[in-house]
């Protein structure tokens, strides 16, 4: 992009030669800066406030995910998923795991799925609002944004009491998933609930129907239905411009097709309707996880098959076969037949796919990502394209780079 | 030789006043903030060991400052030595010594001496109050230019475009209250300000001129850089705006500045449009209500009440400015200059032009 805009800056030097107001400023934004959350950097080229280009960055936080789950068993890739989304950890669990089990051409049980809506639901709910706590927060409205990660902080309880971790839960197993939900759950989510939508309703009054912000966001960053298709743009950012794609509808998977829910769509494709996608989606997700915590029922929380799962803590210290099956998956691994498999869950940014290929040894031999935001920042350049820099602050929020599942 | 004792030290007193009403206004942000976030807020810094609660008072006024004053003066390569060293003294200054012509209290006898409770008796009080809040620009603009720094370059530009752009609805809301109250003395306003409209209600300028104090409130917010109107700072889009590249006791300057100028701003609207030390009924001699009783006091009791209720007064208005700092979220650039230009500027001039309509008719 850099190399598009140098004839540009070439005959704007020789009109600022005559003329100090066309001068053009070169300015680079990032990777060290408050509003680049995620390390990126954004090489401005100004004409005063105005963007004429944008070429944004991005790679600062490659770590390698992909080539390190080769070195790793299948359950040890988990721990690594937990860092691609780290705002919503469990969705990227849930996707490894249920990506792993189609190679293994297996079925978790229905408990185990209910649990695995229940917990992807609340990771989303935990990205949305950090995404527009900080929104809220870059846009000048800090104490807005605190009241959203305060809400975000109840939520984190729940995840904890389940996971034992607020972030790094890695709670999904291929094949099931480490806990069961404890005894008081449905209690703890409900009471949980009932402060977010006070919190919410808060919000909205304080936000969302604040007409500075209204005028901050709407017509901003906007992209239209053909463009966002040919971007292969997913998520809040593709039904923002008013395409109701959501792969929990579109290809359903852990039993999505049991539950009622609405997929929120904008018309304009700007920064409002992602922004109100996104608000509206915390509320379809907590009506999904009331009716699973309604249905849910008892069972086994992981496959019952000895090649797949650990066994019983009580075999593994009763008994030799135990010991020997536990220690044969952990070292060695599950045993995945050759093959490849691809699939795509709805991360909180969009469709999240894993694509695993096996060669049978018990570590995958090549493990591909497909991150939703990665597409959003290939699009954000052409978003940018003439607004002003607060535009880059407001837009680069809604796109939501999240900077371990962009780079990886 | 007395005259200019009292003189002297009313000028002392007021710059003191407003330096450690600056300080107190940095403990009313940082706890305040805190409270109304669902947080703890400042709470580390303790004099005397462990106490059971930690109101942040040492925290804000002991540990912030010496923190600011002994950390390293930076001054980047490439920048302007002097006018970098320069800007934030011409910033702050201008502001601190704007304050005397505001009246605090209506006269304080003592010993048969009459002293009439403002530093500087100005009766051109207003006009000294826009040109000393003009000079305070080139700190915004010469600190980003002398930056040698981008970023400090747009805050800069966006400060002087801001800050010119609203002294003149500013300036406009003023002359609405100047032509209702018929003086440019800030002490003869408040004393107009003393009289009732039929008997009851006070006279106030915000009855006089409602628009006026909504177009001064915002534009004052906006003349002290502040949430809605932080652009020139705008930390999470300049990083810092045009103090990007300061540090130390010349950021605290500049930081100080900004409360300076919300004191000024409250202290404006108090004398303009809230009858400034004035209390409803209270006469010199003692509170006169206008049911019939009578309540004499002793004129030193009244000046005190006077000088505590300017206080007050001037107390809230900070205190509201604190909380649309943190209610509300920025303006673009775009649209704070629309904003300034096409919304408050003909506001104000239709404000100005009825007021004088209003006038003419009736006297």
């Amino acid at each position: 992009m850099a190399e598009a805009a140098a004839p540009l800056l070439r005959a704007q030097k020789d009109v600022a030669e005559h003329d100090p107001t066309s001068e053009i400023m070169e300015l680079q934004m990032g990777p060290s800066h408050p509003a680049t959350h995620g390390t990126i950097k954004f090489n401005l080229t100004l004409d005063g406030e105005k963007i004429l280009n944008c070429a944004v960055e991005i790679g600062y936080l490659h770590r390698g995910f992909e080539k390190m789950c080769e070195q790793r068993t299948w359950n040890h890739c988990i721990p690594y998923t937990d860092r691609l989304n780290y705002a919503s950890p469990l969705i990227n669990n849930v996707a490894f795991a249920l990506t792993a089990e189609q190679l293994l051409d297996v079925e978790v049980p229905e408990r185990c799925q209910y649990i695995r809506v229940i917990m992807s639901e609340i990771s989303r709910i935990t990205d949305h609002l950090t995404c527009l706590g900080m929104a809220a927060t870059e846009a000048g409205a800090i104490s807005v944004g605190f009241y959203l990660m305060e809400s975000r902080e109840t939520l984190y309880d729940l995840v904890t009491a389940v996971t034992g971790a607020r972030l790094t839960v890695s709670y999904a197993r291929v094949g099931g998933v480490t806990h069961d939900l404890p005894h008081d759950f449905a209690e703890r989510v409900r009471a949980a609930f009932a402060d977010m939508r006070r919190i919410l309703s808060d919000c909205d009054k304080l936000l969302s129907k604040n007409r500075i912000f209204i005028d901050r966001m709407s017509g901003v960053g906007a992209i239209s239905t053909e463009d966002a298709i040919s971007y292969s743009l997913t998520g809040p950012l593709l039904r923002a411009t008013g395409i109701p794609y959501d792969v929990r509808k579109a290809q359903p998977y852990s039993g999505y097709d049991r539950y009622e829910f609405d997929i929120p769509t904008g018309t304009q494709g700007d920064n409002y309707d992602r922004f109100s996608v996104r608000f509206e989606e915390i509320r379809q997700s907590m009506r999904i996880i009331e009716q699973a915590l309604n249905g849910i029922p008892s069972g086994p929380i992981r496959i019952d098959d000895p090649q797949i799962t650990l066994p019983e803590k009580k075999q593994v210290y009763g008994n030799i076969e135990g010991l020997m099956n536990h220690f044969k998956l952990v070292i060695e691994g599950v045993k995945i037949p050759p093959g490849e498999a691809f699939l795509s869950v709805e991360g909180a940014n969009g469709e999240l796919g894993f694509y695993l290929v096996s060669d049978g040894s018990g570590r995958p031999y090549r493990v591909r990502v497909r991150p939703p935001c990665f597409f959003g920042m290939a699009a954000l350049g052409e978003m940018l394209r003439g607004c002003l820099i607060s535009d880059i602050i407001t837009t680069f929020g809604m796109v939501n780079m999240i900077g371990g599942e962009c780079d990886r | 030789m007395i005259d200019f004792l009292i003189t002297f030290s009313l000028t002392l007193l007021m710059v003191l006043m407003v330096l450690n009403l600056g300080g107190l206004l940095l403990w009313v942000e940082r706890k305040g903030s805190a409270v109304l976030q669902d947080r703890i807020g400042a709470n580390r810094a303790a004099v005397f060991g462990k106490l059971p609660f930690n109101l942040g008072i040492v925290n804000t006024l002991v540990a912030d400052p010496i923190k600011l004053f002994t950390k390293e003066d930076f001054v980047p390569p490439g920048a302007d030595k002097l006018l970098h060293t320069l800007a934030p003294a011409i910033g702050l200054v201008p502001l601190l010594v704007t304050f005397i012509v505001i009246p605090f209290g209506d006269v304080l006898i003592i010993g048969g001496r009459e002293i009439t409770l403002q530093a500087a008796n100005l009766n051109i009080g207003i006009l000294y109050v826009l040109a000393m809040v003009s000079l305070s620009v080139y700190g915004v603009v010469l600190g980003g230019w002398a930056s040698n720094n981008r970023w400090a370059l747009l805050g800069g530009i966006r400060g002087s475009a801001q800050m010119i752009s609203y002294e003149i609805p500013l300036g406009l809301a003023l002359i609405g209250v100047v032509l209702a109250f018929g003086s440019l003395d800030l002490q003869e306003i408040t004393r107009a300000q003393g009289a009732l409209i039929g008997g009851w209600i006070p006279a106030w300028g915000i009855v006089y001129q409602p628009v006026a104090f909504l177009i001064f409130l915002a534009a004052g917010i906006a003349e002290s850089k502040r949430i809605p109107f932080d652009l020139p700072e705008a930390e999470s889009e300049l990083i810092s705006g045009y103090f990007t590249e300061y540090s130390g006791a010349k950021q605290a300057m500049f930081m100080l500045g900004d409360f300076v100028e919300a004191i000024i701003v409250a202290g404006l609207i108090t004398t303009l449009f809230f009858g400034g030390w004035q209390i409803p009924f209270l006469l010199r001699d003692g509170f006169h209500f206008p049911w019939g009783g009578t309540l004499a006091l002793p004129s030193l009791l009244v000046t005190l009440l006077q000088v505590g209720a300017f206080t007050l007064k001037v107390l809230f208005f900070c205190w509201l400015q604190i909380m649309i700092r943190w209610t509300l979220p920025r303006f673009r650039y775009d649209q704070l200059i629309s904003l300034g230009w096409k919304i408050l500027l003909p506001l104000a001039l239709a404000n100005v032009m009825l007021t004088a309509l209003i006038i003419l008719l009736f006297e």
